[in-house]
């Protein structure tokens, strides 16, 4: 309950800070607008050719493209922004005012910064996602909808588990703003279902860089063919990365001296 | 013309030794010019697979070296001008590079190309690594071979002044993300990155030829793939020069109308 004032807090600040730059809002309005053309654009020229890709019809692919701005949304509101300016304070020495405050540090680090305007990924996902649900006859029941959910929330925490980890690195590293960059140039590779890659590049996207879990598998379980295996599989993964990350938090709390101290 | 050698010599140098520096935030950078093409080459291999071995024209192979060819020429023609000049303009950089008695432009050229040369390196073997794991097979013409070296300095020029060019914007305005977005996403539909070109709709392809995209990319990269006839070829090089003049018109005239207006923040 206190973490969700304090969330709730954290928006409010994000809000009142980007109030003050509202063209900013038409700006990601745009940029989101021509990332979705992009794609729309690649499977229209795709599916003129083909009637399926690697065992995909158009409106499973435009369920992907859905969760893949859902996702892509949030990581672009909270994960991104929030590591980044972590490694900053890192950087800075400035860590200690986040350390010294009453709460548990990992928390505090995860949601200090809120950009508000990207959440039009997420206001363009759901048209998308809304589509390809109808084109799909919409046989989903509660069932469906509970697997899905529950793989798009693993999703999500897989990314962010991940996304910690890397940037705890800059305990040992300072400098580690690049590896964002190297997780962002793969993130694009998920606009397309791993499994019509190559094997290395789908063991790459699915373990090395879990893309993956975030884009496919929810994708696969809104057109309902998700095994259980891969259910439980995805569920046990993000408890695990959780705990790991968790685990490398504090190990890497430890280390921080703090530079100014 | 002679009297820029050494000019140019000096910028390498300092160009080589700087990025050098970087060098891992270099190979970093290189990743999402290797990721895209990958993932084109992978969709269009599936899509022909599936579709008995031949979509438009283009066999499985086809696909493969073909967009093998265009993460190299697309990796050779690029530039991160339009990013680099509003970070100039707002931190006050440009004062320092108008100083000097000579136009901005040399410098980033050879900045452009001492980058090219370092990630030569990395990009030579990921190509013959992307080859093998493809199974690509490649037979040039010796003819489209030899075309092909000023068909990519054309290329390369005519990209290089549009870009410089449309940087300039940051005179005006700083913020310049969703225009440079714009770009790129129109750039991404007429240069035959998403796709051959002949497999889009026939009004996309017209639109083509009239953009000056599809003669920075498509263009060499199908004359590599031996799919341009000599006539093609002299008007594809016609249509480069078209555009690099005019490119080149475009530049003066922006340029000078936007150092007028620049005004050095910070100073």
């Amino acid at each position: 309950m206190f973490y969700l004032r304090l969330f709730a807090t954290y928006v409010r600040v994000g809000i009142l800070g980007e109030l003050e730059y509202r063209a900013n809002f038409w700006i990601n309005m745009v940029q989101s607008a021509l990332d979705l053309s992009v794609a729309l654009g690649g499977l229209a020229v795709v599916f003129s050719h083909t009637d399926t890709l690697g065992g995909w019809r158009p409106e499973e692919l435009l369920a992907l493209i859905g969760v893949y701005f859902l996702i892509g949304g949030l990581i672009r509101t909270i994960i991104r922004p929030s590591m980044t300016q972590f490694m900053e304070h890192v950087r800075q020495g400035t860590l200690d005012f986040t350390l010294t405050k009453p709460a548990d540090s990992q928390v505090l680090v995860s949601i200090q910064r809120i950009e508000i305007w990207r959440l039009v990924d997420v206001l363009i996902a759901l048209p998308v996602l809304a589509t390809a649900l109808v084109r799909l006859g919409a046989r989903l029941g509660l069932v469906e909808t509970v697997v899905f959910a529950v793989t798009l929330l693993c999703g999500g925490l897989i990314i962010y588990s991940f996304w910690l980890m890397l940037s705890t690195c800059a305990f040992w590293f300072v400098r580690v703003e690049n590896i964002q960059v190297i997780f962002m140039s793969m993130w694009q590779a998920g606009r397309w279902p791993v499994s019509i890659y190559p094997a290395w590049l789908r063991s790459v996207l699915t373990f090395l860089v879990p893309v993956a879990f975030a884009t496919t598998v929810p994708a696969t379980a809104v057109s309902g063919r998700i095994t259980t295996s891969t259910l439980i599989g995805t569920i046990a993964l993000a408890a695990a990365m959780l705990l790991v990350s968790r685990w490398f938090w504090r190990v890497g709390i430890r280390f921080y001296s703090g530079a100014s101290a | 013309m002679f009297a820029y050698y050494p000019i140019y010599k000096g910028y390498f140098r300092t160009a080589l030794m700087v990025q050098f520096q970087y060098r891992i935030a270099m190979l970093i950078w290189l990743l999402g010019g290797i990721i895209e093409p990958l993932m084109y080459l992978v969709v269009w291999r599936t899509v022909s697979e599936q579709q008995g071995g031949s979509v438009g024209g283009y066999e499985t192979n086809d696909f493969v070296v073909y967009f093998i060819a265009m993460m190299m020429v697309s990796h050779a023609t690029f530039t991160w001008i339009m990013w680099e000049y509003v970070y100039r303009i707002r931190m006050g950089l440009f004062s320092v590079m108008l100083l000097k008695p000579i136009h901005p432009i040399h410098s980033d050229i050879a900045d452009n190309i001492g980058y090219k040369f370092l990630t030569l390196t990395v990009m030579a073997p990921i190509t013959l690594l992307l080859a093998w794991f493809f199974e690509a097979t490649w037979q040039p013409l010796p003819w489209t071979l030899a075309a092909f070296v000023p068909v990519l300095i054309l290329a390369f020029l005519m990209r290089f002044y549009w870009e410089w060019s449309l940087a300039m914007v940051a005179f005006w305005t700083t913020r310049i993300d969703a225009m440079n977005q714009a770009y790129i996403v129109v750039s991404l539909f007429f240069s035959g990155k998403l796709a051959p070109l002949s497999l889009f709709p026939e009004i996309v392809q017209r639109a083509a030829d009239i953009l000056p995209f599809r003669w920075m990319l498509a263009f060499p990269v199908e004359l590599l793939l031996g799919r341009i006839t000599p006539r093609e070829l002299l008007i594809g090089i016609g249509a480069q020069l078209f555009w690099l003049v005019a490119g080149y018109l475009f530049m003066q005239f922006i340029y000078r109308a936007g150092i007028k207006r620049y005004a050095a923040f910070g100073a």
